[in-house]
């Protein structure tokens, strides 16, 4: 036995890293919280008039909450630990404050303070060009650069978006993820709040990155962000979101929607750093479209969380359009990340890029699910997919998914997977030359996900080989 | 200075998959000496080499292990590096995604214990041994052996050991595979961390190498054990003559 005291002694110090960082609470007092547990029409509505929306949303948020309740789960995924949520156990809204600040002073003590620790105030200062701050439903924070806004950038909050911008959400709105298009999108349409809205007008080019911060922090908490990003003719955007949630016994939920549209020539790139605690579903639906010769890229880390079911989609609509998705996943003891990929060529000489790679340690389980699929007008087009998974230990798993459906002429697909193993022979190596065990299989890994850390922000690099490093403390030999 | 010698192999046992391949190896290296082990194909020499070392697919059954004097057979491979061991490795492991610059600092880094010094002058040393193992300086940001050539991996194992300084090198067939020039530039590497003050333990099938780097003993190892030991003159004889009048005595011993 005692190699599974050790094993729970390391989970155990694993947890206690996660909870002094990033999995400590406040305590949970707010504006406004549900009264109850659970979702119905009556919450919907409450939300809804909260929010003093217009009678399309409210309509659309009811009609998507009647497709919730007549969806089934999804039989794919891990059906077993999706069957463990508990809807009825889930608070759907939560209003930390009245008044969304401006400075980080009108911002309560406490939350600002939560959010200084986990570091949002001093990137802003360093590296940001606009900080959208989420805690539970609400956007509690937001600022954006002067320069961007004379230019006529908008970056608000998806709820003010609705208020400010109406014409232009109606426009777009769920027009590429329906309400009907999964049990969570459809989950997300009803109970829908806060998130980002953000245009960029023909021809503006964001040179530093827009950031939003989502944060839960009550227990059983369900946080529905809701985002959509329109780059309009020829712009260009950098948008990164990061996540964290303290460590609770009981579980919460994470359900996003997001939608990106690429307008001809634009360029968007969205980076997502997420950093669930190992009690959090965490179920995304991310699309996006790009017009003619316009460019999209999904750069997606996934670490922590109980289960994540995460496919970022690129629809290639245009000709000449590009999609780009490079994504990493880390599985740790308790954890699925059932992650992966879409592109759907519709358009004519568009090209795709998928890299995904998964680190499996201690128990976890990583899934690469894939989907390329050619449409018979999407003629020339290119595709290159290559999944990589790397297993730390014999009790780890590694599963790979990959669909494509190829229905049109001329098309260049090339396809790599590969599964490999630490080997003892490369730990030796390293241990060898003085190494500890520990130093060679953080150097091993970092290694491996390198291509994908290549591509984030210096301060964001820094901070995932941090969070992996936290991941890997601890770790038994 | 202390007399004993750096490293001293008393009857030394290894299994592999449960089958014994070093049977009973004896042996002492005293500073400043070069020994050459040599030996057919699956002789026992790269057991021995990797046993050293604390290859965890090699189990030592029985016999001892000393360097200056430490008992290392209770060290893991961290610690046997660190008391001052090195194995150049026959085939050494690619490490996709990590640069040969930060794999060296890291190395360095646990040798010095926190000697500021080297440290900061980790960069100068670094590019002096790609100068000396006649290295493109572009090798600093390529990724630990990966793709790199038979004779490029041979001559950055050689690197490695020339930025570690060890007390004791076990130089596993450093010289197969390799062309003449490239023997010729390792061979110089082995030469200048070669002094006083530590010692080397050349396993190889080929007399070549010894060309180059002249060794003070030489041994021949056949299934699992010392056959023979001597001077300079044993490889001469080898070249000559093969392992075969060996094998003959082996097998009429048997």
């Amino acid at each position: 036995m005692p190699q599974v005291k050790e094993k729970n002694q390391a989970i155990e110090s694993l947890a206690d890293d996660y909870r002094s960082k990033y999995g400590f609470h406040d305590p949970e007092e707010y504006f406004h919280k549900t009264p109850r547990r659970g979702v119905s029409h009556e919450v919907v509505e409450m939300i809804s008039q909260m929010k003093n929306e217009p009678d399309w949303m409210r309509a659309f948020r009811h009609k998507a909450l009647d497709t919730f309740f007549s969806k089934p789960m999804p039989k794919w995924g891990n059906s077993k630990v999706l069957g463990e949520i508990d809807f009825d156990n889930i608070f759907y809204y939560i209003k930390p404050t009245e008044f969304q600040g401006k400075t980080w002073e009108e911002v309560p003590d406490k939350i600002k303070n939560t959010f200084d620790r986990l570091g949002v105030p001093e990137a802003e200062r360093k590296f940001l060009a606009g900080v959208s701050a989420q805690y539970e439903s609400e956007v509690v924070y937001h600022s954006i650069h002067k320069e961007l806004t004379d230019q006529g950038v908008i970056f608000l909050d998806m709820d003010s978006g609705l208020r400010e911008y109406p014409e232009i959400v109606k426009k777009y709105f769920a027009t590429i993820i329906p309400a009907a298009d999964n049990k969570f999108s459809a989950l997300n349409s009803a109970v829908w709040s806060g998130g980002s809205f953000i245009y960029i007008p023909p021809g503006v080019d964001v040179k530093i990155p827009l950031q939003a911060y989502f944060r839960i922090n009550a227990q059983n908490m369900g946080q529905f962000e809701r985002t959509l990003i329109i780059a309009d003719k020829g712009s260009r955007v950098h948008y990164i979101e990061g996540c964290t949630a303290p460590m609770y016994s009981s579980d919460s939920l994470h359900s996003a929607v997001v939608e990106l549209i690429g307008l001809e020539d634009s360029y968007i790139r969205y980076t997502t750093i997420q950093n669930w605690s190992n009690n959090v579903y965490n179920l995304v639906t991310k699309r996006a479209t790009a017009h003619k010769n316009a460019t999209v890229e999904w750069v997606d880390g996934n670490i922590g969380s109980k289960l994540t079911m995460k496919y970022p989609c690129i629809n290639l609509v245009g000709e000449g359009a590009k999609g780009e998705i490079l994504s990493v996943a880390f599985a740790n003891t308790g954890q699925h990340q059932d992650a992966g990929a879409k592109v759907i060529h519709v358009a004519p000489n568009t090209s795709s890029r998928i890299t995904s790679k998964s680190v499996s340690r201690a128990g976890g389980r990583a899934s690469y699910r894939g989907l390329v699929k050619t449409y018979p007008s999407a003629k020339n087009c290119k595709i290159n997919v290559e999944c990589d998974a790397l297993l730390m230990d014999g009790a780890s798993r590694s599963d790979t998914y990959p669909t494509m459906e190829i229905d049109s002429d001329n098309v260049r697909v090339e396809h790599e997977a590969s599964v490999s193993k630490v080997a003892e022979e490369q730990i030796f190596y390293l241990t060898s030359r003085g190494l500890s065990e520990d130093e060679a299989r953080l150097l091993i890994i970092n290694g491996f996900i390198n291509p994908f850390v290549k591509e984030l922000p210096m301060e964001y690099a820094i901070e995932l080989n941090r969070l992996i490093e936290l991941e890997m403390e601890g770790s038994v030999g | 200075m202390s007399t004993q010698p750096l490293l001293k192999i008393n009857d030394l046992h290894v299994e592999v998959a449960g089958i014994e391949v070093v049977k009973g190896v004896s042996l002492e290296l005293n500073r400043g000496e070069v020994h050459a082990i040599m030996g057919p194909n699956g002789s026992g020499k790269s057991s021995l080499a990797n046993a050293i070392a604390g290859h965890p697919s090699y189990t030592i059954t029985s016999g001892e292990v000393f360097v200056d004097g430490e008992d290392i057979l209770e060290m893991d491979p961290t610690e046997r590096s660190l008391a001052g061991i090195f194995l150049a490795f026959q085939y050494p492991m690619a490490v996709p995604g990590v640069t040969v610059t930060g794999f060296m600092r890291s190395a360095v880094k646990a040798h010095v214990k926190g000697d500021e010094q080297i440290l900061r002058r980790f960069r100068k040393d670094l590019k002096a041994k790609f100068e000396l193992l006649e290295m493109d300086p572009s090798f600093s940001t390529r990724y630990v052996n990966d793709g790199f050539s038979g004779g490029e991996k041979k001559r950055f194992e050689i690197l490695q050991m020339a930025m570690l300084n060890p007390k004791v090198a076990i130089l596993d067939e450093t010289d197969s595979g390799l062309d003449i020039d490239a023997l010729k530039v390792v061979s110089k590497g082995i030469n200048k961390v070669q002094s006083e003050e530590n010692t080397f333990l050349l396993v190889t099938h080929y007399q070549r190498i010894l060309n180059y780097v002249k060794p003070d003993f030489v041994h021949v190892m056949m299934d699992g054990r010392i056959k023979q030991s001597g001077g300079p003159e044993l490889a001469h004889k080898l070249e000559e003559l093969g392992y075969d009048w060996l094998k003959s005595e082996v097998q009429a011993e048997a």
